[in-house]
C-alpha cells in the first residue's frame, strides 16, 4: 500500500516495523520529527518500546549501547553536533560489535552554526567501524532501515549501521512510500537474539582491556567484518528485492552508465537531481551516466572501479570535504582507480554546503564547463563578492 | 558473620592485579557479595576496570560491562530499559559504578540524567579522592589541601585549594529515594547499605570511602586504619538518607583530632612542616567540626 508520508514519518514507521525494544534520543534539528513520531507511537501504545529521553546525544548512544549489550534491538537518531557528541560512543559501539541502527539526518557542522543540510557530519565518523549508507529518496530511507538491522545483526558483520538521509531535503519532504506490513517485516527481519549478552545466567565480561598483545587483532577482525559486510549487503539487498520487488542498489547503483564517456558521482538526495539532469543530457545525445555510492562504509572500491573502467571524465559532487585535503569521496574514488589502467579526468565539485540550494542549472553549468584543466577541488556557486567583502582569505 | 565470610565464592575473583592494600577492590568485593549474583554491573574506566579485565582474563563472576570513562550510568540506563522490556527487571538488579573522577567530574552529566529519569539503578562511587589510574591527579572529590600530581604542594601552594564536592547533596537534590555514604573500614555497615539500597526501587547513590595506599602515601597495611580515622575524625561522615530524610549516622563517641588521620599520609605531609601548615590543619579541623555538627555525629 502506498502512503504519502513525510520522510521522518517514513523512518519512524520503518523503525516501528523493526520493533526495537529500546529507543533513546535527544532532540536536534532536523532529526526531531523522527523521534517525535516515535514518541507518539509509544504514547499511543502502538509501539512497545522503552523510549528513553536523555540529557544529550552522548547518553543516547550510551543508552542504546547498554540496551544492545543486554540483548535488545536498539535505535537512535541524530545529526550534526549530536553525531559529533556521540563520536566517542560510536567508536565504542563498533569496537564492542553491537548491531544498533542510528539514523543521521545529515546536517552541516559548526562553526559557524548552520542547521541546514550537507554531509560533513557523517564524514567525521567514517573511520569508526560503523557501516554507513546514504539514501537517495524516502522510499530508500524506509527500506534501508529494515535492511540495516538485518545487515548489522548478521553474525559475519556484527557492527552498527548509520542510515544517512539528507536533513530537511528528505526528513521534511513528503513523498509517496510503498509500505511494508508487519507480517512481511517479521518474515524479512527475525527477532534479535544474540549469542552473547549481559545475563546473570551466563556471566560474561564486556569491554575489556586489550593490551598491545591483543588490540591489533581486534581491529583486524573488524576490518575483516567490514569486508564481509560487502557480501552480506549484496545478499540482503537481493533478498529484499525478491520479497518486495524494490532494489535501489546494493553497495552502489549505476544509472544509464552503459557506454558513458562521462559519469557523475554523488551520495544521497543529490543523486535524484543528477538522474534528472542526465536524462536530459542523454536525450541530447550525450554519453553520460550516474554512479550512486549507496554504501560509503565499507567502501565499494572494486565495484566503483568496475563501473568506471572505461569512463573518460568523472565528476564527483560532494556535500562535504576534508579541510586541508579536498573532497573525501573524490579521494577515495581516486584511490580506487589507482589500480585501474585508465587515467580519467577526475575532479571534485563541492556543492550545497550548509544547505545552499543545488539547482539543476548549476550542475548543468558545471558539466558544460568541465575539462582536464580545472583544479582538483572546485566549489560550485561560490559567492566571490561576499568573500571579497566579508572574509579574509590569505594568498596561497 | 559478615556476608563476605558467608560467601563461598567471591563475585570478584582474586586474580585481579590491583595494588596491595587497595581499598577500592575491597569495597567493590563487599558491594558485589552483598548484592549477590543476580546483577548486571556497568563500570566506568578507571583502576577497578583496568585491574580486573586484562584480556583474556576477567575477575568478574557477574555480567559486567565497561564502555567509556563518563557513561557508566547511561549504559546502565540502557541495560535497565532492556531488562524492563524483557520483563526481567527486579529479578535482575543493575549496579553502575565508578571512581570519584568518573562520578563527580566527567560522568556527572550522565549520572544526573540517570537520576533525573528515575532508573532503578544503584550507583556506587568508589571515592579514593583522586585520579589514581592516571597517576594521582586531583578530582573534585580530592580533599582540601591534599597534594596530588596536579595540585602539588610547593613554595606557592598548600595543595588542593578547593573543598570536596558535596555529591550526596547533589544526589539528594535529584530527590533520590536512597543516598548513603559508607567506608571500607565498616564492612557490615557497607553491606547493609548495599542490601537496603537494592531493596528500594528507583535510583540510589552510595559513596564509599576507599583509601589508596599509593595515591595517599601510606603503608599498605594501613588501609583500614586510614579509612577508620577518616570516619572517627568526622572528616568522612557515614550517613543514610531515605526519601530525603536523614535516617542514620555512624556516631563517634570521642572524635579524634584530624592530625591523627592526616599524619600517616604523604599527601598531607607538607602541612606538618611549618606554621602555615599548622593553620591549614586548623581549617581542616573546622571542616570536621562542621560535619560533626551537621550530622550530629557525637550526639
Amino acid at each position: 500500500m502506498k502512503k504519502f508520508w513525510e520522510g521522518s514519518q517514513g523512518v519512524a514507521e520503518a523503525v516501528k516495523l523493526c520493533n526495537p525494544e529500546v529507543i533513546s534520543a535527544y532532540p536536534i534539528t532536523p532529526q526531531t520529527h523522527i523521534v517525535e513520531r516515535l514518541s507518539q507511537m509509544v504514547a499511543d501504545g502502538d509501539l512497545k518500546s522503552e523510549f528513553i529521553n536523555v540529557e544529550s546525544e552522548f547518553s543516547a548512544a550510551s543508552v542504546i549501547l547498554g540496551a544492545s549489550a543486554a540483548g535488545s534491538r536498539a535505535y537512535s537518531a541524530t545529526t550534526s553536533q549530536g553525531l559529533l557528541l556521540m563520536a566517542e560512543v560510536l567508536f565504542n559501539l563498533a569496537g564492542m560489535r553491537l548491531p544498533v541502527v542510528i539514523t543521521c539526518a545529515n546536517r552541516s557542522v559548526s562553526a559557524p552554526i548552520n542547521i541546514w543540510n550537507d554531509q560533513q557530519d557523517a564524514m567525521t565518523v567514517r573511520d569508526s567501524g560503523i557501516i554507513q549508507f546514504f539514501a537517495e529518496d524516502n522510499q530508500e530511507v524506509y527500506d534501508l532501515h529494515l535492511q540495516a538491522y538485518k545487515m548489522a545483526e548478521d553474525p559475519d558483520v556484527s557492527l552498527p549501521v548509520i542510515v544517512n538521509m539528507d536533513g530537511f531535503i528528505l526528513t521534511h519532504a513528503y513523498e509517496p512510500i510503498e509500505t511494508i506490513t508487519q507480517k512481511e517485516a517479521d518474515e524479512f527481519l527475525p527477532p534479535y537474539s544474540p549469542d552473547r549478552k549481559l545475563d546473570p545466567a551466563q556471566p560474561g565480561t564486556f569491554g575489556v582491556v586489550a593490551d598491545p598483545n591483543w588490540y591489533m587483532e581486534t581491529r583486524y577482525a573488524m576490518q575483516k567484518s567490514q569486508e564481509a559486510a560487502k557480501r552480506v549487503i549484496k545478499k540482503i539487498t537481493r533478498e529484499f528485492k525478491q520479497k518486495f520487488g524494490r532494489f535501489q542498489g546494493d553497495l552502489i547503483e549505476t544509472y544509464r552508465i552503459e557506454g558513458a564517456e562521462t559519469v557523475v558521482v554523488a551520495m544521497g538526495s543529490l543523486v535524484g537531481t543528477l538522474k534528472d539532469l542526465i536524462d536530459e543530457e542523454r536525450d541530447n545525445g550525450k554519453k553520460i551516466g550516474v554512479l550512486k555510492v549507496r554504501c560509503f562504509r565499507p567502501f565499494p572500491e572494486e565495484e566503483i572501479r568496475e563501473a568506471l573502467k572505461d569512463v573518460e571524465n568523472i565528476l564527483v559532487f560532494e556535500k562535504a570535504f576534508c579541510l586541508g585535503l579536498g573532497g573525501i569521496l573524490y579521494h577515495e574514488i581516486r584511490s580506487a582507480l589507482y589500480m585501474s589502467s585508465c587515467r580519467p579526468n577526475l575532479k571534485c565539485f563541492v556543492v550545497g554546503l550548509g544547505g545552499r540550494d543545488i539547482p539543476k542549472t548549476s550542475l548543468k553549468k558545471t558539466l558544460d564547463s568541465f575539462g582536464p584543466n580545472l583544479p582538483d577541488l572546485n566549489f560550485v556557486d561560490l559567492k566571490e563578492e561576499q568573500i571579497k567583502e566579508h572574509l579574509y582569505v590569505p594568498v596561497s | 558473620m559478615s556476608q563476605l565470610a558467608e560467601q563461598k565464592e567471591n563475585l570478584i575473583a582474586p586474580g585481579h592485579n590491583a595494588c596491595a592494600g587497595c581499598g577500592l577492590v575491597l569495597a567493590a568485593r563487599l558491594v558485589l557479595n552483598a548484592a549477590g549474583p543476580d546483577v548486571i554491573v556497568t563500570n566506568a574506566t578507571g583502576c577497578l576496570e583496568v585491574t580486573s579485565t586484562n584480556y583474556p582474563y576477567s575477575a568478574w563472576r557477574v555480567p559486567w560491562i565497561h564502555s567509556l570513562f563518563e557513561n557508566a550510568s547511561a549504559v546502565a540506563s540502557g541495560i535497565e530499559a532492556s531488562l524492563k522490556a524483557q520483563g526481567k527487571l527486579g529479578k535482575v538488579k543493575v549496579i553502575a559504578q565508578g571512581g570519584d573522577g568518573a562520578t563527580a567530574d566527567i560522568g556527572m552529566m550522565c549520572l544526573s540524567g540517570m537520576w533525573e529519569r528515575g532508573h532503578d539503578i544503584l550507583y556506587v562511587c568508589y571515592d579514593n579522592e583522586a585520579y589514581m589510574n592516571t597517576g594521582i591527579q586531583r578530582s573534585s572529590l580530592t580533599p582540601f589541601d591534599a597534594s596530588t600530581s596536579t595540585s602539588p604542594s610547593g613554595k606557592a601552594s598548600l595543595g588542593n585549594p578547593t573543598l570536596k564536592k558535596d555529591m550526596p547533596a547533589i544526589a539528594l537534590a535529584h530527590r533520590l529515594p536512597y543516598v548513603a555514604t559508607a567506608s571500607v573500614a565498616y564492612p557490615q555497615d557497607l553491606e547493609k547499605k548495599v542490601k537496603k539500597a537494592l531493596s528500594i526501587t528507583g535510583p540510589k547513590y552510595l559513596q564509599i570511602h576507599s583509601p589508596c595506599p599509593l595515591g595517599w602515601g601510606f603503608k599498605t597495611a594501613l588501609t583500614i586504619k586510614s579509612a577508620k580515622l577518616a570516619v572517627q575524625t568526622g572528616l568522612y561522615p557515614l550517613f543514610e538518607y531515605e526519601n530525603g530524610q536523614l535516617i542514620s549516622v555512624r556516631k563517634i563517641a570521642k572524635p579524634q583530632p584530624v592530625e591523627a588521620y592526616l599524619k600517616d599520609q604523604l599527601r598531607f605531609r607538607h602541612l606538618f612542616k611549618n606554621e602555615e601548615g599548622k593553620k591549614q590543619i586548623e581549617k581542616i579541623q573546622e571542616l570536621a567540626n562542621q560535619n560533626i555538627k551537621k550530622y550530629g555525629l557525637t550526639g
